[in-house]
Formats: structure tokens, C-alpha cells, sequence
């Protein structure tokens, strides 16, 4: 099948304007008798669900963490990109809409990714209007810095927290709404299902993850924004919570998921240290503006860093490509970073490690400007590897991240089910292949504050479907899936524990998944994650019952998702035959070992359609057009 | 959890309005024991001095009333928004730690429960020993001089005034500077200055309270 | 990394089996744990091994591991977040304890924060003060450029600092009174030395204190428990801004239904 992005036509300029302006709208007055249902409370969710209750509309808004201010969106350090061309510096609307479609390599939607640059500037003043303490210049206007990918400063920063700022502010924002009772919102509470009846997404089943008691909740439209599914790695820079579990739950029940093969590896991480480890640590990439990243030219070399000398030394990413260096966009720095570990140059325990150092610019700008500028992450990173990088070059490798993949929707944000919308990183539209760095709170922000208020408006508009209550057979249905489910896990008391399983898969999505995909590896994973989940299935042991609090439950319901997921990430990574931002198929590849895209038969969104348990899922495309911007091979030599 | 909503009812003085009155009220004491300091030094010029100086204070009744009443009003508010609080203060903690290591908490902060109280106990006594007279027979109500050299000829009294001033001095020190804070004066531009300033008054009236049933007992007053 | 090595450690741990039930300490000798694993994966490794038991696993909030969510809640050793300042549990790693020590973990203990389970205590609390007046009210779409109201430099990164709480609770654990006061004068703070702050400065800071004290946290005496326990090293200097503003807003602030009600 080939999907319809409903995209606006005529000039790239002028499509989002004339598509607000061709909408429907709800009357103020009517607004209230409307109820919506938002899953997630990150930057696109409370943004969208306080924007929504602004408007009028009757908002219940869950999340799984306790406090709707602990999403992970909180943990972006680096900053958020806005095309506000304050620096001077010839920035502009199409500049950035242009570096996000050829960062993204040409797989995102021209028309989504022109909106996103156009209401980047909205943002910026939405945010500042609510008290966001942006870093500013001492004349008082607002400081921007570079980031990866971009030749222009256009990234707006709040120290190495500008995730937790937008999101505190966002957060403020949701929380004035539920004080004056037009958001109501379900903390530690986790969707299990979604709701579908005759084609139309009408509610979601939850769980109370304190008092384990399944229900469900109906509305009039339901919005996922849960995030990215990185964690179906094991190990990633996500918060250990984050999961799939809804994107997937509505995939099952008819939601297409896209590009699920997008995941990117973020460059600059903290290593790995040992078998024990939980997760991985980002360092913001706004450290490689002064820091250099090297290797040593010898194999083996196990000398301290201070003893090589400069001669001896590769300074790979400045070599390889000179006019972007050390802030080459993200695919690339990690994969060069793979290379030169494979090739036996990396550095540490394993040899699972880069360096980046600060010493030359330590020396030009002095120890104090690189203190003001990164003294918070230089402390983070000393608290975790004891090594003061003040002295010696920081370490740093990488890991999953960000994931470009997700529910397939429409320039709507609704997905093929009507009545789910999806926003921020759950949905797949804006970033193509490959998100550059300060886009996904930008983007995160753009569905929730300036996207969904109106585009939720004219899907309602088009008249209300017949009403249901609890009692309806599907919903009912829906309950005791999730209520049998819940049974099952505990029933099965095993041997493994859900975490040995999940490393298990994660490592092997790694190893198969990662950076680097053939056709081999692939087709090995596909064959061994359905033992896996056999193994889950048949000797997982959750301890505890359904009637309280039990992480190890919630753990396990999200990871049996990911046995699922996975299994079609790497389905999606074979089928795309090319190599493109994030997805690098070893078999496509140029002379020199970069992406090598096969724009004639892969210029498409791949959206999968779940078939069944132990069906293979259907591979559906949606064409990409370009018209703006000609398809090009992205060079940062 | 599926918001819990706190149902408990929203006091009628709220923490900081209680604390604003033991800071307003506080200043107001502060500036006694310091005039109450500085008038007893003229123990040391003899028995005409002070007691004239006694005397004197006896004879403008609306002075003498006037700062007694408003004294008392003090000490009573102080008092009862001080027990208030730390009813309040107690039942925020119902179930305490284990383990609890203090890391900035100082020994003056953390005795303010304790140092008032004593203190309070001390005024009681201080008022019948030297005010009514009743704590020993030998009272004159216009020889202040030699009821002072009488009262402290008692070690254990003497000894008790002198833990009762350590006592005034700690709750001096943190309550001087809790006094800046509650009433948003504190700033980090002054903190050090007013915190050697504290300290030198602090010290200051110790020592000189301290010093009086020290020189009777010494016998450098008789 | 230079220094790794495995210690063998013994911890007592605060068990709750749900709220309103009867907690206590209970011991647990957790052999082979590397200095260079965080605190939090170490408790991972006991969970691991418990399970292996067939026990239930140690109920512990954490979610980013990276200092910032503001989840992970840990008493360790009488202090909160633990030993190191400026530091969250997630944070803090097995290198800052030694062979054979015996760890005492507890929960946020604090009338306004309930024990849930085990180590997870309910901070909603926290969210209802934020609701009671911890914004700026201004809907989606303002529309006024961002560069239009230019803020200093020095008051941009006073509101910074204040702004950085992650809200963990860690303030109020600390304290002996369970006081909320550098959680609340963090807000106050960061949105009053804000010019977009200014028009609800009096009623913010009201309500907010209003519900702090509904909420049952105790009142302030100045310890500096708070501020020694901070991850985000918030300074005292926040409650005396809160506590100057409230003063202010009690004494200038006409009450509710004296100004004439517009309406068209």
C-alpha cells in the first residue's frame, strides 16, 4: 500500500500557513465537551497537553514516572535550534529547514521538516515568555553557540540542562492546568493498550503502578507522545524507564510503525566499564566545539595520551573532513569513531574508546573560559570515571540515543489509526535518517505547542463517532488482554531475571543492529530473537504480585515489547537496502566507507503493518518528494 | 499514583508569618539584653551607681510599664509562634532516620529548642530572684547592689547564670542570624560581615553577664 | 578507572511492604562490588541476586541515571543523595565507600513524602506546590519575540541556578524540620528574578506557601541542612528571597475581591 502523508501542496513557504488557515476549528464554547487522552509527559506531551487545555479542551494526561517533570526530556543537554538568525549570521527559516532535511539524508518529509523550521522561532518565544533562563549575552539578548551539523549559531542553550529548562517550563505550564482542573494527570501510571473500536482509536487500558489496578480510560481523540524506543538496546543513553511499550501496544492494534531502523548512535558517550553497567552517560555534544577527538596512529598504542606525541596522533575526524572536523553531524562521527576502534586504535579498558581532547583549547582559550563553558559536564564526567579531563583527554564512545523511527503519521501527526496522534520522538516525521544535534527538542516542542492544538481541531471537527463506555466489548476486550497478560508474566516464575534477558537482546542488537548492519547479521538477529522471547516467555521469573507496586512487572511487560520491536527493527534494517544517516549497511558503502544511498528504489518512509503473532508484518512505503531541496549526496568533507 | 490530593486544612498563620513574629519579636529582645547588659555594668562603679540607677528607672512608671509590657508581649508571642512551630516541625517527621548525619547544622542551630527553653526557665528565675524577691529572704527592693552580691554568693545560682548565659548567647548567635534570613534581609554579599558581627556581640554579652556572679564570687564585687 | 577494584560491602536497608505499614532495616552482605559501578547499579547487583533467591527486589525510584530526572531518593548513611556533595545517588559511585563498610539506606522520610515501597516515597506533594503558583501564566502563542525584553546577564544566571532543582526531595529529607522552603524559594526565586516573573510575583509566592504549609512540611530554622544536601547546590540565599517576597506580598498585597471586577 502506498500511504498518504496529506501533505499541502504549492510553495514549501506558505504550506503550513494556508493549511492552518483550511482547517476546521472547534468553537471556543465547544472545546470543553471534547476529552483528549496524552501518554507522555515530555516536552511534546505537556506542552501539547497544557497547550490543549488552554484551548478549552478536557485533557487527562498520563505518565510512568512519578513526577510529570521527570520525563526524559529533562536529560538533553546541549540545546534547542531556532532559526532566529540573531547571531547575524545569515541564518533563516530555509537554512535550517535545508541543513535539518540534508542532516536527516534526505529521508524526511520536506513539508513537515519546513513547519518544524518555521515554528522553531515560536518556540524560542513561547519559552522565553515563561521563564525559561536561556544563557544570554551581558547586553541582556539571548546567546546562541554551534552545534553538530550546522555552520550557522542557532542553538539557544540554558547552561548543559536546556532539556530540563524547556521541559520545567512546560511542566509549569501543565501544572497550572491540572491546579485549575483542565488537565487531570495520572503519574506512575502506565498504558498497557490502546483502545481501538471500528477503526478508530477511542482509549487506552492503564495500569496504577501503585496499586496495580488495570483500567481504562476513553476520549475523544488519544495522543502517544512516549518517546523513542532506545532502550531496546539494553544499553542506551535513555533513562532506564523509558520503553516502547505504547508506540508498541498501538502498533499491535493496527498503528503503522515507520523507519523503526533509524536509531542514531550519539558520538560522545561515556564508556562502558564493566558487565554491571546500566546504562550509558551522554557528554553533550557541544563539547566537540573545542574539544579534538583522536586515536593514536599505531595500533595497541598503550602509552598515557600526554605521552604521544602530536606525530603520532590521528586526529581522524579533522583528516577525513576538513570543513566540518571535529563537528561532523552525528552518524558520521560515530561510525568514523567505530572504524578507527575496529581497527584496533581505540583506547581504554577494551579498546572501546576515542579521546576527546581539550588541551589545545585549554591552552588558547585558558582553563577558566573552558570551566564557564563546560565545567558542569567536565564534573559529571570526572564523578563517573574519577579522571580529572582538565589533565587528561576525556573518553568517549558511542551509544544508542535517539531513535528517528516511530509510529508512522501524517502532517497531522495522526497515525493511519484516526484519532491517534503522535508527537515528538514517537513519531517518526521530522528527522529523517539522522536527527542533528538541538532538533528533537525543537521538534518535541513544535507538535506539542503549535502543531496538535490545531491539527487535533480539525480531526474533531469532522463529527464525533458514536459513544462508548467502559461496558463496550472491545474495551472490555482490551482490559482483559492487558489483565491476562499481567497473569501470564507472573505466572511463569522462571529462572532468568528480566534484566539478563534484556542484556542478552540488547547486546546482541548491538552487535548485529548497530552501527554497522549486513545482510548476515541481520538474518542471524531475526532468527534469534524469536528464541529469546521464547526464552522470556517460558523462563522469565517476576517475583512479586499484580496488586502493588512491582517494578520487576513493569519491567518485564516492557521488555516482552521490545522482543517484539526489535525483531522488526532489524526486519526494517534488512529490507532497506542502502545506507542512509543512521542505518549503515555494510554492503552499501562508498570506496572511502561513507553512506552510500540508493535514492531510486529507497527515497520512501517504510511503514509496517503489524499482521499477527508469528506473521511476518507488511512493508508499506510512503514516497518521498523533493521539490526544495535536490537530493544530494551529504558531504562534510 | 493516581493523584493523591492532600486533604489536610491550610493553617491560619502560615510558617513564615510565624517566623516574621519571632524574628520582629526577637529584634525587640535582642535590644533588651543589650540595654539590660549595658545598664548592669555600672555594678562595677559601686552600689550609688546602680542602684541610682534603679531607682531612676522606677521613677517614670509609663518607661517602666511601658517596656514591661511590651517585654512580656514579646516573650509570649516569641514563645508561643516558637512552640507552634515546632509542634508543627515535629509532625512533619513522624518517623525519624536511623541514621542522620548533620553536614552544616551547627551546634548553635541545632540547640535552639533546647537554649530557649532553658533561657525562659532562667528569666522565670531571674525575675523572682531579683525582680519579686521571692528566691531569697534577704531581698531589698531598692538595694539592688547587695542583692546581687547576696544572690550570687551562691555557687549553684552562680553556676546556673553562667549555663544560662552560654545558653542566651547560643540562641543569640543563630537566632540573630536566623532573624536576617526569615525577614529576607541576608544577602551572600553581607552574610560574613553580619555573621562577625553576631558573633562579637554574642560574645560580648556573654562575657559581661557572665562576668558579674564571677566577680562576686571572686570577690572583686562584695 | 585507574583504581578499580571489587569491595565487600554490608548494607541495612529500609523494607516497606506499602504504605502505611510498618518499615525497618534489614541487612544484606553484598560481596564483589566494583568501585567503578554507581551506587545505583549496585543495588541492581543485590535486586539481581535477590531475584536469583526468588525474592522480591529492593522497590528503589531512579529513572535518567544521569543526576538530572530528580527520581532516585536514597538516605545513604544519614545524608541524602550520600556522601559526596553535589551529587544525586544515581551519581554517586562505589568509589566513595570502602572494604567491609556497612551502608545504611533510607527513604525520604517526611510526613508530605508517604512511603510507597521499600525505598520509594511519594513526592506529589512537590507537583501541588508547583500547581498552587510555580508558573507564569502565559498560553501557547504569545507571539513576543524572545529579544524583546532584554534580561542581565547576572539575573539570567541567578534564575539559572535557582532554576536548576530537579526537584528530588532531597531538601526536605535532609532537613530536620522535613521544611520544603529551599524547594519552594528555588521557584520563587528563579521565576521573581525574571522579568516575565514580575506580574504574579505576590500571588506566586502566596500560594505557593500556602501549600507548602498545607502539605505538611515543616517550617525553616536555618540549619543549612538543605543546602549541604542539595545535588544542584541550591543556596539558602533562595529562602530569604522567598521569605522577603512573602513578607512583602502579607504586608502590600490587597486581599482577594478589593479591586473592582472588570467585566464587559
Amino acid at each position: 500500500m502506498e500511504l498518504d502523508g496529506k501533505c499541502p501542496t504549492g510553495p514549501m513557504e506558505s504550506r503550513w500557513t494556508r493549511h492552518k488557515a483550511s482547517i476546521k476549528l472547534i468553537n471556543p464554547a465547544n472545546k470543553r465537551k471534547y476529552s483528549l487522552i496524552m501518554v507522555g509527559s515530555g516536552l511534546a506531551g505537556a506542552s501539547g497537553a497544557a497547550s490543549l487545555a488552554e484551548l478549552g479542551y478536557n485533557v487527562s494526561c498520563f505518565c510512568y514516572q512519578d513526577s510529570p517533570r521527570r520525563a526524559h526530556s529533562i536529560a538533553a543537554q546541549g540545546g534547542i535550534n531556532a532559526a532566529k538568525n540573531y547571531q547575524n549570521d545569515g541564518d533563516s527559516v530555509y537554512r535550517l529547514f535545508y541543513d535539518t532535511v540534508k542532516g536527516g539524508d534526505f529521508r524526511a518529509r520536506e513539508s513537515n521538516v519546513y513547519r518544524l523550521a518555521e515554528v522553531s522561532n515560536d518556540i524560542i518565544d513561547q519559552c522565553v515568555a515563561q521563564g525559561v533562563p536561556f544563557g544570554r549575552e551581558y547586553g541582556g539578548t539571548l546567546g546562541n553557540r554551534s552545534f553538530g551539523g550546522a555552520q550557522v549559531s542557532r542553538t539557544f542553550y540554558a547552561r548543559g540542562q536546556t532539556g530540563q529548562q524547556l521541559l520545567i517550563g512546560a511542566y509549569q505550564a501543565l501544572e497550572r492546568q491540572i491546579g485549575l482542573g483542565k488537565v487531570k494527570m495520572y503519574p506512575r501510571t502506565e498504558m498497557l493498550d490502546l483502545i481501538v473500536v471500528d477503526g478508530v482509536a477511542r482509549g487506552i487500558v492503564v495500569r496504577d503502578m501503585v496499586t496495580g489496578k488495570v483500567s481504562s480510560h476513553l476520549a475523544d481523540a488519544v495522543m502517544l507522545a512516549t518517546g523513542g524506543y532506545g532502550n531496546g538496546y539494553f544499553l542506551s543513553t535513555n533513562a532506564k524507564g523509558c520503553n516502547g511499550t505504547a508506540i508498541w501496544r498501538a502498533h499491535r492494534r493496527g498503528a503503522f510503525f515507520a523507519n523503526p531502523c533509524y536509531t542514531q548512535i550519539h558520538p560522545t558517550c561515556i564508556p562502558v566499564h564493566g558487565e554491571n553497567q546500566s546504562k550509558l552517560t551522554l557528554m553533550s555534544e557541544s563539547l566537540r566545539n573545542d574539544g579534538r577527538i583522536w586515536v593514536p596512529l599505531k595500533k595497541g598504542d598503550t602509552r598515557k595520551p600526554g605521552d604521544i606525541p602530536e606525530a603520532e596522533r590521528d586526529y581522524y575526524l579533522e583528516r577525513k573532513y576538513p570543513s566540518y572536523g571535529n563537528l561532523a553531524p552525528r552518524d558520521i562521527s560515530s561510525r568514523a569513531a567505530k572504524q578507527v576502534c575496529d581497527e584496533g586504535r581505540g583506547v581504554g579498558p577494551g579498546g572501546q574508546g576515542v579521546y576527546l581532547d581539550f588541551a589545545e583549547s585549554i591552552g588558547r582559550l585558558g582553563e577558566s573560559v573552558i570551566r564557564e563553558r563546560y565545567g558542569n559536564l567536565f564534573e559529571m564526567y570526572e564523578r563517573i570515571t574519577d579522571e580529572n579531563p582538565y589533565e587528561v583527554p576525556m573518553r568517549i564512545y558511542p551509544a544508542v540515543h535517539y531513535t528517528m523511527g516511530g509510529l508512522w503519521v501524517d502532517y497531522n501527526l495522526m497515525s493511519n489509526l484516526p484519532g491517534l496522534f503522535v508527537l515528538g520522538e514517537a513519531n517518526f516525521s521530522d528527522h529523517g535518517a539522522n536527527r542533528l544535534g538541538a532538533s528533537a527538542l525543537m521538534q518535541g516542542l513544535a507538535d506539542g505547542y503549535f502543531v496538535i492544538p490545531y491539527t487535533i481541531g480539525n480531526y474533531l471537527a469532522q463529527g464525533k463517532p458514536a459513544k462508548i463506555d467502559a461496558s463496550h466489548p472491545d474495551v472490555k476486550a482490551a482490559e482483559a488482554d492487558v489483565n491476562d497478560r499481567v497473569k501470564k508474566l507472573l505466572s511463569i516464575k522462571g529462572k532468568r531475571t528480566v534484566d539478563s534477558i534484556h542484556k542478552q537482546l540488547g547486546l546482541l542488537m548491538w552487535e548485529k543492529c548497530g552501527m554497522g548492519r549486513n545482510e548476515a547479521g541481520l538474518k542471524e538477529a531475526i532468527a534469534r530473537i524469536p528464541e529469546i522471547r521464547e526464552e522470556f516467555w517460558k523462563n522469565v521469573f517476576v517475583p512479586g504480585s499484580g496488586d502493588d507496586l512491582n517494578v520487576s512487572l513493569e519491567k518485564a511487560g516492557r521488555l516482552a515489547d521490545f522482543l517484539e520491536l526489535d525483531e522488526l527493527i532489524c526486519r526494517d534494517a534488512l529490507a532497506r537496502e542502502e545506507s542512509c544517516g543512521g542505518h549503515f549497511r555494510e554492503e552499501y558503502q562508498t570506496p572511502d566507507g561513507e553512506a552510500l544511498r540508493n535514492d531510486e528504489k529507497f527515497a520512501h518512509v517504510a511503514a509496517w503493518e503489524w499482521k499477527g503473532e508469528g506473521s511476518t508484518p507488511e512493508r508499506h512505503t510512503e514516497q518521498l518528494q523533493f521539490e526544495s531541496v535536490h537530493l544530494a549526496t551529504r558531504s562534510y568533507k | 499514583m493516581s493523584a493523591i490530593q492532600s486533604t489536610a486544612e491550610r493553617p491560619v498563620f502560615g510558617s513564615i508569618t510565624l517566623k516574621a513574629v519571632m524574628a520582629l519579636t526577637g529584634i525587640v529582645l535582642y535590644g533588651f539584653v543589650f540595654v539590660h547588659m549595658v545598664g548592669n555594668i555600672q555594678l562595677y562603679q559601686g552600689p550609688e551607681k546602680i542602684n541610682g540607677y534603679a531607682a531612676f528607672l522606677k521613677s517614670v512608671p509609663p518607661l517602666l510599664w511601658g517596656t514591661r509590657i511590651t517585654l512580656l508581649a514579646a516573650v509570649l508571642l516569641h514563645a508561643l509562634a516558637a512552640f507552634t512551630l515546632w509542634r508543627r516541625n515535629l509532625a512533619a517527621r513522624p518517623v525519624g532516620y536511623a541514621h542522620q548525619s548533620f553536614q552544616a547544622a551547627g551546634i548553635t542551630s541545632r540547640t535552639m529548642y533546647w537554649t530557649g527553653p532553658v533561657i525562659a526557665l532562667f528569666v522565670i528565675y531571674h525575675l523572682l530572684h531579683f525582680t519579686l524577691g521571692s528566691a531569697h529572704s534577704q531581698f531589698s527592693h531598692t538595694d539592688v547592689y547587695t542583692n546581687v552580691v547576696v544572690g550570687f554568693s551562691n555557687v549553684w545560682v552562680s553556676g546556673f547564670y553562667v549555663l544560662a548565659m552560654l545558653a542566651l548567647g547560643f540562641h543569640l548567635f543563630h537566632g540573630g542570624f536566623s532573624l536576617f534570613q526569615t525577614l529576607g534581609l541576608r544577602t551572600p554579599k553581607y552574610e560574613k560581615p553580619i555573621k562577625l558581627v553576631l558573633a562579637v556581640l554574642c560574645t560580648v554579652i556573654v562575657v559581661v553577664n557572665v562576668s558579674f556572679p564571677i566577680a562576686v564570687l571572686a570577690g572583686l564585687v562584695k | 578507572m585507574s583504581g578499580s577494584k571489587d569491595i565487600n560491602i554490608k548494607l541495612r536497608i529500609w523494607r516497606q511492604k506499602g504504605p502505611g505499614t510498618k518499615g525497618g532495616l534489614v541487612s544484606y552482605d553484598v560481596p564483589g562490588v566494583s568501585t567503578d559501578s554507581s551506587f545505583l547499579e549496585m543495588l541492581d547487583l543485590v535486586n539481581e541476586r535477590l531475584m536469583e533467591k526468588g525474592d522480591e527486589p529492593i522497590a528503589i525510584d531512579h529513572d535518567c541515571r544521569e543526576g538530572i530526572c530528580g527520581a532516585c531518593s536514597l538516605v545513604i548513611n544519614g545524608v541524602p543523595h550520600g556522601p559526596r556533595a553535589a551529587t544525586t545517588t544515581c551519581q554517586l559511585h562505589m568509589r566513595s565507600f570502602h572494604e567491609g563498610q556497612t551502608i545504611t539506606v533510607e527513604p525520604w522520610m517526611a510526613k508530605a513524602f508517604p512511603v510507597i515501597k521499600d525505598l520509594i516515597v511519594d513526592r506529589s506533594a512537590y507537583d501541588r506546590i508547583i500547581a498552587a503558583g510555580g508558573f507564569v501564566s502565559v498560553n501557547t502563542g504569545v507571539g513576543v519575540d524572545a529579544n524583546a525584553i532584554p534580561v542581565p546577564k547576572e539575573n539570567a544566571e541567578l534564575a539559572m541556578d535557582a532554576a536548576a532543582c530537579i526537584g528530588c526531595g532531597a531538601c526536605a529529607a535532609a532537613c530536620p524540620n522535613a521544611s520544603a522552603m529551599l524547594f519552594v524559594g528555588a521557584k520563587v526565586s528563579h521565576l521573581g528574578l525574571l522579568p516575565q516573573g514580575q506580574p504574579e510575583r505576590q500571588e506566586r509566592v502566596l500560594k505557593m506557601v500556602e501549600q507548602m504549609d498545607a502539605e505538611g512540611f515543616g517550617g525553616c530554622t536555618n540549619m543549612g541542612e538543605c543546602e549541604a544536601a542539595c545535588p544542584k547546590e541550591i543556596k539558602l540565599e533562595v529562602i530569604a528571597r522567598m521569605n522577603r517576597d512573602y513578607i512583602g506580598a502579607k504586608v502590600t498585597k490587597r486581599p482577594k475581591g478589593a479591586d473592582k471586577g472588570g467585566g464587559a
